[in-house]
């Protein structure tokens, strides 16, 4: 019988796991404790990821108003908690991040070659999680909100003169963030393996179609490093929050570029 | 030349244990000639399965310090030397005797895919016509040397042992090689679903790492293969649009 942990691997196979372990950990208790806040999260023509699109909400990027008024007051109200379920249940059941929580959290395996805790398995053939097959319907909305972060990032390039009150065009730290972030955010989207799927991936004879084969190209080439882009545009969303975050506290300053 | 200490598995009537020999280790040498040198000097009746020395053939892999990997592609100078280098069998399958261990079920799970059916010929002389860009997605996959060390490392099958339950990431691949073939219309997803238990694979890509091939099996083959799947049992939308196209959606 093994036991978990048993193994004749003599590396480090647990530090892996670990660091994820770690990063996701730390990612999910930051933009929990960030989307509960309900303040703080625009500042200037910036707004945080986490906030954005902003349905309802008191800041000046809310597409529909302050909170509506049948919003009922037990359940308390933060702009984030209406969207963030969308990219979260796209990054929960992304196949990148399954097969590394799946390890990390659930030590299902550990490591490869690496014995598990559990003797019994069901995979993802049953419920629930036969439902990470719904991974390309939050593609769809995740692909609506890389939109809106662009337009958040053009946003981010016109600034009011608080003495004349006209908009005028400029660049400041913010700028480059929000931009990266919504680059990073696209990376990580278009090179998705159900991204991959639907451009072209689903066919068979991909040279009959020449525009679809380049999309399915470049897909693939972004899907090689899509380990990379999801821990890049997650730590690059985290770092945007916190930015316009610490701007709107008056903690950091915005530097003015042009 | 170094004196380098191996605990090779070997197997007796009850069992089996790891067996300590100490062998001298030449520059160029890989595992299995240090084997091979232990087999000649120290134990006549060690047996271990071996053809090309290559990395061609596929039938030397082993467990070597707990990785799975062929023992003629693993340099003695890319091991630690100065502790002792494991060597078991694949745990995945039954071990014959000492490294030799019976991967008959793969060739049994094999049979069970369903057969390269091509269209009717293009060209009134028997003939298809093909596009070389079609057929470069599969070529990667016809690299496999079946040396199933993929099927090894797979928790589903070494783990678990379900080998009648899923098929295992080689058998995916020979899948993938066939389904995305150009000239194939075979509708093989109802297949990959149920007898060869598709769902079963949670990704964790071991066997992307452990192919000495170099096969990108999870992202090529295997995550393609679960899409669709998903087109035909998880996607209602893409089920309508199938509907009303009429027409076999990966072709």
């Amino acid at each position: 019988m093994n036991h978990f942990g048993q193994t004749a691997r003599k590396d480090l196979w647990w530090v892996r796991p670990l660091l994820v372990f770690i990063g996701l950990f730390s990612f999910i208790v930051y933009a929990t404790w960030a989307a509960f806040q309900g303040e703080h999260y625009a500042v200037g023509p910036y707004i945080s990821p986490f906030y954005s699109p902003e349905i309802f909400g008191n800041s000046p990027h809310s597409w529909f108003g302050p909170k509506p008024s049948w919003w009922p007051t037990v359940l308390g109200f933060s702009p984030a908690l209406l969207i963030l379920w969308a990219p979260g249940g796209m990054r929960f059941t992304c196949y990148y991040y399954r097969g590394a929580y799946y390890k990390s959290f659930w030590a299902d395996p550990p490591a490869c070659a690496v014995s598990e805790p559990r003797k019994t398995y069901r995979g993802e053939n049953s419920l629930p999680l036969i439902l990470q097959n719904a991974h390309r319907y939050f593609l769809y909305l995740a692909i609506l909100f890389v939109i809106v972060l662009f337009y958040d990032a053009w946003k981010a390039l016109w600034f009011t003169d608080p003495t004349t009150g006209q908009e005028h065009f400029g660049m400041g730290v913010g700028t480059i963030v929000l931009t990266l972030n919504a680059t990073l955010l696209g990376g990580y989207t278009f090179g998705c393996h159900s991204f991959r799927h639907l451009v072209g991936g689903f066919k068979d004879q991909l040279s009959k179609s020449p525009v679809q084969r380049k999309v399915y190209t470049c897909a693939s080439c972004l899907n090689k490093r899509h380990m990379n882009w999801a821990w890049c545009s997650l730590f690059g969303v985290a770092f945007a929050d916190i930015y316009v975050r610490l701007c709107s506290m008056g903690i950091w300053t915005d530097w003015r570029i042009f | 030349m170094a004196s380098v200490t191996f605990q090779i598995w070997r197997t007796h009537a009850s069992g089996g244990q790891l067996q300590e020999y100490k062998t001298e280790i030449s520059e160029g040498m890989v595992v299995l000639d240090a084997v091979h040198q232990i087999q000649a000097e120290q134990a006549n009746d060690m047996a271990v399965r071996w053809n090309c020395k290559a990395g061609k053939c596929g039938s030397c892999s082993a467990e070597i310090n707990g990785h799975p990997k062929l023992m003629c592609m693993t340099r003695m100078s890319d091991m630690p030397q100065d502790k002792p280098i494991t060597i078991h069998p694949m745990k995945a399958f039954p071990v014959i005797r000492d490294l030799v261990t019976d991967v008959s079920v793969n060739y049994r799970m094999k049979k069970k895919i369903k057969k390269f059916k091509p269209r009717p010929p293009d060209a009134p002389d028997g003939t298809w016509r093909m596009a070389q860009s079609d057929i470069d997605r599969i070529q990667e996959f016809r690299k496999c040397i079946e040396c199933f060390l993929c099927q090894d490392v797979c928790h589903v099958l070494r783990e678990h042992q379900l080998h009648e339950e899923f098929v295992g990431p080689r058998h995916m691949v020979y899948t993938a090689a066939l389904e995305m073939h150009p000239l194939d219309v075979e509708d093989r997803r109802e297949e990959l679903k149920n007898t060869g238990g598709i769902g079963f694979c949670n990704i964790t890509k071991c066997c992307t790492t452990v192919c000495p091939e170099h096969i990108t099996i999870t992202d090529n083959a295997i995550i393609p293969l679960k899409e669709r799947v998903a087109d035909r049992f998880y996607d209602p939308l893409m089920r309508l649009l199938h509907l009303f196209s009429k027409k076999k959606n990966n072709h």
